[in-house]
């Protein structure tokens, strides 16, 4: 193959090395310019590599992570009522509002710490403060969060020191507002598809779930009398999150359709089914403490299913390159230009 | 503030690394992998590997052309893209002649070596809440491993899908641009073993002039598909570090078109985020709010 020859006059048929052009090209010369015909086409289908996903799936598991979702907005959304409980003296809504919110932040961190790939370095999370990463702003809301749902918790079981456990309650209930929003610039945050389109409505989504779940939990374990706010929280915030869900996937576009395929359709189902039924079972069976504490579940489950199910169209989404390549494709079209390239 | 961040001319010409806070940089150093001159021959994956100690990953028949590999990962940080297509674009010869048929057959196998493209706007970087990764004084991107504790945000944040997760050791890992070595003035393993210079490592401003030339150069041979990838300073990640010539469509090889990188828009999360607390903050507000007193 190698011909190169050392002669008295240099090198001869020296091999053309990185100014090679492509086979043909040196023994026909230039012929039909048929690719350019094919660029005029618009792309009636996507291509991609052999079917592989552009993006590298998110190694993030069920339950750890949407359990995590589920968890720091029932988190934030219990310490809200619990703040409000407690200014309008019903005291066992506000303490079982605290317990919740209590438990809800030590579980989501110890699900979080246990998604690590390495656990034992989850201190490493408060290593630094980026706000470029929301993962490190919620750290540094859910670490205080922990600690003072704790003091509040602790301090109206054992009714000790009403100022500090009043004071505890109120600092909760201010950091419970961004743990239970946060979390959906945390997932929008990522270049998955269903995820990042939806990150104008999803914080609306997520913190309508959130005073759902909170309600829910407020109507199930606060007797009749004290559980009116609770009971409105619940109502209000399923039927808005029902609502605003549909709003993301609809304004989303192609990415929105994720979320009616799979394992994140029949989520969202559910979703649909348990918070509309509660909702209605919150309102109709408002008399009854055994009606109100199913009805108060069922939200509940409602927006655990809500978040399963957004956390499953992520995944769908990032497992098919067609979500990716073809609002992209679609983005350059718009823009009126074939390629990122310089031609 | 220091007086150069005050300075606009200053903001405009400055490196990543200039703006990740170095004083004293040297040149942002890249790669430009030029796929016409791509033989396939999988010496930068094997470099690669023996250089960083990466491990294997299994051994997977996939059944796409010659490409076991299958794509970028925490254990593949060189990935050699297999094409094969039934297009005659660019003119290539398969070497295939069928007597009688009187036509060459219309073939072309396309290779293409991916790699980390040490953006200019780093999603990876941006969303790391350890600070594990971090920006080089030669601009690219690396993973601290004593520090990874494997949260695992950067993996979907990758608009390229680059960085991974490694089995059974829980952190994320990726392309270094060979940090070593070329902190002591060689150049990557994979570039090293290139034997036909697809892979080009160099100063960046140097890499992309030579891209420009090489590109003219295809046009002016009639190759009309071959385009740039990765090199407009403009794109949605500021351009790569690591850039391409490519033959077809980036997808084609399994690159995003129109990558951008995520944290573009997380000023307008973080604005969405506050309304929605806002708004939370108002219905518990109402909730509380007796209708009739």
């Amino acid at each position: 193959m190698n011909r190169t020859e050392v002669t008295k006059d240099g090198l001869t048929h020296v091999r053309p090395g990185r100014e090679a052009l492509t086979g043909a090209i040196e023994h026909a010369g230039p012929r039909r310019r048929r690719g350019a015909e094919q660029a005029m086409v618009p792309d009636a289908a996507f291509t991609s590599y052999y079917g592989k996903p552009v993006i590298n799936k998110p190694v993030w598991e069920a339950p750890d992570i949407p359990g995590y979702l589920f968890l720091g907005g029932l988190a934030g959304g219990s310490a809200l009522l619990a703040a409000g409980a407690e200014l309008t003296g019903r005291r066992r809504l506000a303490r079982r509002s605290k317990v919740a919110a209590n438990a809800a932040a030590v579980l989501s961190t110890a699900a979080l710490v246990h998604d690590l790939g390495r656990p034992e370095r989850f201190l490493n999370m408060l290593r630094v403060m980026k706000p470029t990463s929301p993962m490190s702003m919620g750290s540094w809301v859910l670490a205080p969060f922990g600690g003072i749902s704790t003091v509040a918790a602790v301090l109206d079981l054992l009714g000790r020191l009403p100022l500090v456990g009043k004071l505890a309650t109120f600092t909760a209930a201010a950091l419970g507002l961004p743990l239970a929003s946060y979390t959906a610039a945390l997932l929008a945050d990522t270049a998955v598809p269903s995820w990042h389109e939806g990150y104008r409505e999803m914080p609306f989504v997520f913190v309508a779930s959130a005073a759902a779940s909170a309600g829910g939990l407020g109507i199930a374990v606060a007797p009749l009398h004290e559980s009116a706010p609770a009971r409105r929280m619940a109502v209000a915030g399923g039927l808005a999150e029902l609502a605003l869900s549909k709003v993301m996937e609809k304004r989303m576009g192609l990415p929105g359709e994720a979320y009616s395929e799979g394992r994140a359709h029949r989520y969202m189902q559910a979703a649909e089914g348990l918070t509309a039924a509660g909702a209605v079972g919150a309102v109709v069976g408002r008399r009854s403490r055994v009606l109100s504490a199913l009805s108060g579940l069922a939200v509940l489950a409602g927006s655990v299913c809500t978040r399963w199910g957004i956390f499953h169209a992520g995944l769908q989404s990032a497992e098919d390159p067609k979500y990716t390549v073809v609002p992209q494709r679609e983005r350059l079209r718009l823009r009126g230009q074939r390629q990122p390239v310089r031609v | 503030m220091s007086p150069e961040l005050l300075d606009v001319a200053f903001l405009e010409t400055q490196t990543p690394a200039a703006a990740s806070g170095y004083g004293e940089a040297p040149p942002r150093m890249g790669f430009f992998t030029d796929t016409s001159v791509c033989i396939g021959c999988k010496a930068c994956e094997v470099a690669c590997k023996e250089w960083n100690h990466v491990p294997e990953d299994g051994l997977v028949f996939t059944g796409m052309s010659y490409d076991n590999t299958g794509g970028l990962g925490a254990d593949s940080w060189r990935h050699v893209a297999f094409v094969e297509q039934r297009k005659p674009l660019g003119f290539q010869e398969s070497g295939v002649e069928h007597d009688g048929v009187g036509e060459t057959t219309e073939l072309r196998w396309l290779m293409a070596s991916d790699v980390c493209k040490h953006c200019t706007h780093a999603a990876c970087l941006d969303v790391c809440p350890t600070g594990s990764l971090f920006r080089t004084e030669f601009g690219t991107v690396v993973v601290q491993e004593d520090i990874c504790n494997g949260c695992g945000y950067c993996i979907p944040a990758c608009p390229y899908g680059v960085i991974d997760q490694r089995k059974g050791d829980g952190r994320a890992w990726k392309c270094t641009l060979c940090y070593d070595r070329i902190s002591v003035g060689m150049e990557p393993a994979c570039a090293k073993a290139c034997p036909t210079d697809s892979i080009q490592f160099g100063e960046l401003e140097e890499l992309r002039r030579r891209a420009d030339r090489r590109l003219e150069q295809l046009h002016a041979a009639g190759i009309a598909d071959a385009r740039l990838y990765g090199r407009d300073p403009d794109d949605g990640v500021g351009g790569d570090g690591a850039f391409f010539l490519l033959l077809d469509e980036p997808e084609v090889y399994g690159l995003p078109p129109d990558p951008v990188v995520t944290t573009r828009d997380l000023p307008s999360m973080y604005r969405h985020v506050a309304a929605a607390a806002a708004v939370l903050l108002a219905g518990a507000v109402a909730s509380f709010v007796r209708r009739r007193p």
